[in-house]
């Protein structure tokens, strides 16, 4: 969906200090352009639940960062999400890559289940499914900036 | 290798965190989760500390670490139990992958999952070498102590090793009077850290 350099520009000129991240087939391609970027700075988590209260801290000292995962890991670090986002009530927005969305056929549980489970936690969720969408990132992290909110982008990944 | 069950020696627990609340810098972030929030707030007040409570099993090390890159010209502490620690063995390499030097992790063992009322964890019975642990992981100052006294006299040693520093002290199960106090509210203490931090939320 995005390039690595636009993805660095993007968040770079969100004013995104850190990115938080366990990437995947279609977000690991952007790892040269994030960790070699002068505008912020890649953080590599071991799991998805230590990437929550790493970007709590971040925010807790000023910074502004973004989680950035797969829909796996955002399943396997709910706890951690809850915990952030709901008792520390802290905004932090993450982008989160949904594998197989581009796949009509696919029966890929890690598909079903990424909206409905956003939606059971109430996280204001943007999709991003085709390149039209893509201003769509820059608008919803403003809005929900602005309202000192947490916010989720799901884009849509093909095949891992 | 000594387990936490062969009657060895094991510090209690609220005097070994009076020594880190002793030489405790005014300007150093503590972050505390589990039974050391219940049992620092008792020790030292202090607008710098953190107690991570309700907080998620095992963020406390990656919140301190959060800190710890956001605020480089500030020593951080995280006092972990080792239940926590358990739940996230690769928050120590992902300190060193982040390259912080400004860290230290106290790793409170007691083999329990102490808030829950003293359950064995799966370590209780075994030889972990969490010092060990983190040396592998590729921390360069890594520590252990099982004996107050030792612990009192080479504290302020250990601290001023090179960061990021891993500490283990074997201690005693909280006492039950701290582990039925509460912790400072969490907005409270949120609001009050990035005041001290000169931070606008």
């Amino acid at each position: 969906m995005f390039t690595g350099p636009e993805i660095e520009t993007i968040f770079a000129e969100l004013g995104v200090t850190h990115v938080v991240w366990v990437p995947d087939t279609a977000i690991g391609p952007w790892e040269k352009s994030l960790a070699s970027s002068s505008r912020l700075r890649l953080v590599r988590v071991c799991r998805e639940g230590e990437a929550w209260p790493l970007a709590a801290g971040l925010y807790l000292g000023g910074q502004s960062p973004l989680v950035v995962m797969q829909t796996t890991g955002l399943f396997e670090s709910g706890d951690a999400l809850r915990n952030v986002l709901f008792d520390l009530k802290l905004p932090i927005f993450s982008l989160i890559g949904v594998r197989n969305w581009l796949v009509p056929q696919s029966r890929d549980s890690a598909k079903m289940f990424a909206e409905p489970i956003l939606r059971a936690w109430r996280l204001d969720c943007q999709w991003i499914a085709e390149p039209a969408d893509k201003p769509k990132l820059i608008e919803h992290y403003r809005r929900c900036q602005a309202a000192g909110t947490p916010g989720v982008v799901l884009m849509a990944e093909g095949a891992p | 290798m000594q387990t936490l069950n062969d009657n060895s020696k094991v510090m209690p627990v609220v005097a070994a965190l009076q020594v880190l609340a002793d030489l405790c810098h005014d300007d150093q972030i503590v972050v505390t989760n589990q039974g050391s929030a219940r049992i620092w707030p008792k020790l030292r007040r202090r607008s710098l500390d953190l107690h991570y409570n309700p907080s998620t099993m095992s963020g406390a090390i990656p919140l301190a670490l959060g800190l710890a890159l956001s605020q480089p010209q500030r020593e951080v502490l995280a006092i972990s139990g080792d239940g926590s620690l358990l739940m996230s063995l690769g928050s120590l390499v992902t300190v060193i992958g982040s390259d912080v030097i400004n860290l230290t992790i106290v790793l409170l063992d007691n083999g329990l999952y102490e808030v829950t009322g003293g359950q064995e964890t799966p370590a209780a019975r075994s030889a972990v070498d969490y010092a060990g642990l983190a040396r592998a992981a590729g921390f360069p100052s890594a520590a252990e102590f099982r004996d107050l006294a030792d612990w009192q006299s080479q504290a302020a040693d250990v601290l001023a090793l090179p960061g990021p520093r891993f500490i283990r002290l074997v201690v005693s199960a909280a006492p039950h009077e701290y582990l039925t106090s509460s912790t400072p509210p969490l907005a409270e203490q949120l609001a009050g850290l990035q005041q001290a931090l000169s931070i606008k939320a």
